[in-house]
């Protein structure tokens, strides 16, 4: 194994075959050993130049995004609140195609995926910028980052399906920043990838337009996407977004039938109100089905709400008898490593099926994607 | 009475001149520097420019100088401008290598034709994002801010010079003075929803800027009037003028008034008739904020003509 020069060890911290890549990271993140092949990596200075898919052309050289609900006016040479798109002369260009900020394999539960093809591994990838701005953001050094100030590694679409066939992941999942803002890069690296065997999952805020949304669905396996809150206010305040295009993407999930599941990380005092996950849970019994696997999450104090407790375990306890009291079938508590709820239980004999420990897999007795105990089919995607 | 609301008041000095742009929108750079020396002189009643550069500066001081050059050729400071207001600097005892015209990036001061120079000697110019510059590790957070700020005003200089542009902006209304400060974060674009409004308010209120703040010499030589922040030559006005103040606030006042009165001239709309009057103007000049004065009847615009 080469040595690696001083320079390229803080630029470049990498763990396995894989890193984030950010300069406001680089004292937090583990290294590890590192492969060989790492060696042919090596950050880019430059930014991508490739036209985006979703945007409209206006007078005077702007052009109106169509990718996410902002539907950002962009003058010449101005970006759009992901920070990612550039007009330039009246055209719209991704400057992340091919970019990766981050890459790691990751298990599938840690996105967290619980009905999709359980201990299998996902090869995660993501670029620099967010269309929205969290303050609870664990990513905050990538997602509010534009790419010139993260560590960015050429990774176009065919090297990222050949990393994922190396690590024998099942999945490409993209993920850690907003992928809906790199979406040309994760559509292109989707479509590879399905034509090599390789499903493609996106971990997402849902804060996208519909059509983009279908013809990227078209490409993908399954999605995740994180409920915030189920009220406006929420979403302006803490997210600078808006709760009613996020609820249209879950209907249009569900519309299309492509697997989904949904995450809500319960913030103390901000989200945590069981009325409102009371609301929340009737509207997808309503509106979507009760087989939609909810994970109620544990908040850690991050980036702009340090001043906030983590959530007691209470909470995610009180909130996941709601649900189950609403009539959802799956309903899980996240971030509490050993917790009894991290674990998948058939509706209706109530044997455990799929037992966990993190992001392990502890137990299986699904068969079939069937309760081996009562035959009992599981919604999911099995083996 | 009168005299005492004279004092109250936040002075901003217009002054143009017929001379100083040639053809082609040239600048002729010994006119900027009579323009310069004599609205300096009008901001303060001090007999000479180099006693209103001493009120602002010490020879101690690093000045940063933070020019705005995002927009490209015809919509951003003049690099005759910072040269001139250098040489100014100079002759009232400054040394050169105390002062720094920077802005976030390389490329866009070099495009400008600002001369790069990272050396100890001469005038230093360079960008946030330098190798060895950078962005702060540490979030600055102030209301609705949450940012990383660029080094430079945090490391590298003591106080600022600022040297916006004045332009129209067709989210904010106009950039001016205040919106100059988006160049020293690493996330503008998460700060021009509703008008920018309150965030430029929010990220000028914040000390590591706000008590930088020592003098701004906004460049109106060339105005975009219209379809801002880009140039767009068919509304933009050879104006010829510089605009000085110590409040960012009143300037930036002023600033949207002229961007009206050339709208008006060239027969377009208001701001206020396009649905993009600068709120955060008033935002800033708030209890809050404090950064200023906004209304006519606490500013005094003092007119000068070369």
């Amino acid at each position: 194994m080469k040595k690696l020069k001083r320079r390229d060890f803080f630029k470049c911290s990498l763990s396995g075959v894989g890193g984030i890549l950010s300069s406001n990271l680089i004292s937090r993140i583990p290294v590890l050993s590192v492969p060989e092949t790492a060696y042919a990596l090596s950050s880019t200075g430059r930014l991508s130049h490739v036209e985006a898919k979703y945007y409209k052309k206006l007078e005077h050289k702007e052009i109106e995004c169509q990718l996410c609900p902002r539907k950002c006016k962009v003058g010449d040479r101005e970006r759009g609140y992901c920070g990612v798109r550039e007009n330039q002369k009246g055209i719209y260009y991704t400057l992340v195609y091919g970019l990766a900020c981050s890459f790691h394999t990751d298990p599938i539960e840690k996105k967290p995926f619980f009905h999709f093809y359980p201990g299998s591994s996902a090869f995660s990838i993501a670029t620099a910028g967010c269309n929205l701005n969290c303050k609870f953001c664990q990513n905050w050094e990538i997602s509010q980052a534009r790419p010139e100030q993260t560590y960015n590694i050429e990774l176009p679409p065919q090297s990222v399906v050949e990393y994922a066939l190396k690590e024998n992941a099942k999945s490409i999942s993209y993920t850690y920043t907003e992928p809906v803002i790199f979406y040309e890069y994760m559509l292109d690296c989707a479509k590879l990838g399905r034509e090599k065997g390789i499903k493609s999952v996106m971990v997402s805020g849902g804060y996208v337009e519909p059509e983009p949304l279908v013809e990227l669905c078209k490409n993908l396996d399954a999605v995740k996407i994180d409920l915030k809150a189920f009220t406006d206010e929420f979403y302006k305040d803490i997210c600078r977004g808006r709760l009613q295009p996020v609820l249209e993407c879950l209907k249009e999930l569900n519309r299309m039938g492509i697997w989904y599941e949904i995450v809500y990380l319960m913030v103390p005092t901000l989200n945590d109100d069981m009325s409102s996950i009371r609301k929340m849970c009737q509207w997808i019994l309503a509106n979507l089905s009760p087989d939609v696997p909810i994970h109620f999450t544990r908040f850690t104090p991050m980036y702009l709400l340090k001043n906030l407790p983590l959530t007691p375990v209470s909470s995610l306890e009180k909130a996941r008898e709601i649900a189950l009291e609403t009539g959802l079938k799956f309903v899980y508590v996240g971030n509490v490593p050993g917790h009894k709820a991290e674990n998948t239980f058939c509706p209706k004999c109530q044997q455990m099926l799929i037992g966990r420990y993190g992001f392990t897999i502890t137990r299986m007795n699904l068969q079939k994607g069937k309760c081996k105990f009562c035959g009992e089919k599981i919604p999911g995607v099995w083996a | 009475m009168e005299k005492e609301d004279s004092l109250n008041k936040s002075k901003v000095v217009i002054i143009r001149s017929k001379k100083v742009l040639g053809s082609n929108n040239k600048v002729n750079s010994s006119e900027l520097v009579l323009m310069l020396k004599k609205g300096l002189v009008s901001l303060t009643g001090d007999p000479d420019f180099r006693d209103v550069v001493s009120r602002f500066y010490t020879p101690q001081d690093v000045i940063g100088m933070k020019v705005n050059c995002l927009a490209g050729k015809g919509a951003s400071t003049h690099p005759e401008l910072a040269i001139s207001f250098a040489s100014l600097l100079k002759e009232a005892g400054i040394k050169e290598k105390n002062i720094i015209i920077w802005d976030r990036a390389n490329a866009e001061l070099e495009e400008m034709g600002f001369p790069l120079n990272y050396s100890r000697n001469g005038i230093r110019c360079f960008g946030t994002d330098t190798d060895t510059v950078g962005y702060s590790r540490d979030l600055y957070q102030y209301l609705n801010i949450g940012s990383l700020l660029s080094r430079i005003p945090l490391y590298y200089t003591s106080v600022q010079v600022n040297l916006p542009m004045l332009k129209d902006h067709s989210l904010a209304g106009i950039t001016c003075s205040l919106k100059n400060f988006y160049g020293a974060v690493n996330n503008p674009n998460k700060y021009h929803e509703d008008g920018c409004n309150p965030f430029v308010a929010d990220l000028n209120a914040l000390p590591q800027i706000k008590d930088q703040n020592r003098l701004i010499i906004c460049d109106a030589l060339t105005v975009q009037y219209r379809g801002g922040p880009s140039y767009l030559p068919y509304w933009n006005d050879g104006y010829g003028g510089i605009i000085i103040s110590t409040d960012p606030a009143a300037l930036d006042f002023t600033g949207y008034q002229v961007i009206n009165q050339l709208r008006r001239k060239n027969g377009s709309p208001t701001l206020e008739k396009s649905g993009i009057f600068p709120k955060y103007i008033l935002t800033a000049a708030d209890r809050n904020h404090n950064l200023g004065k906004a209304s006519s009847d606490e500013i005094e615009i003092i007119k000068v003509s070369l």
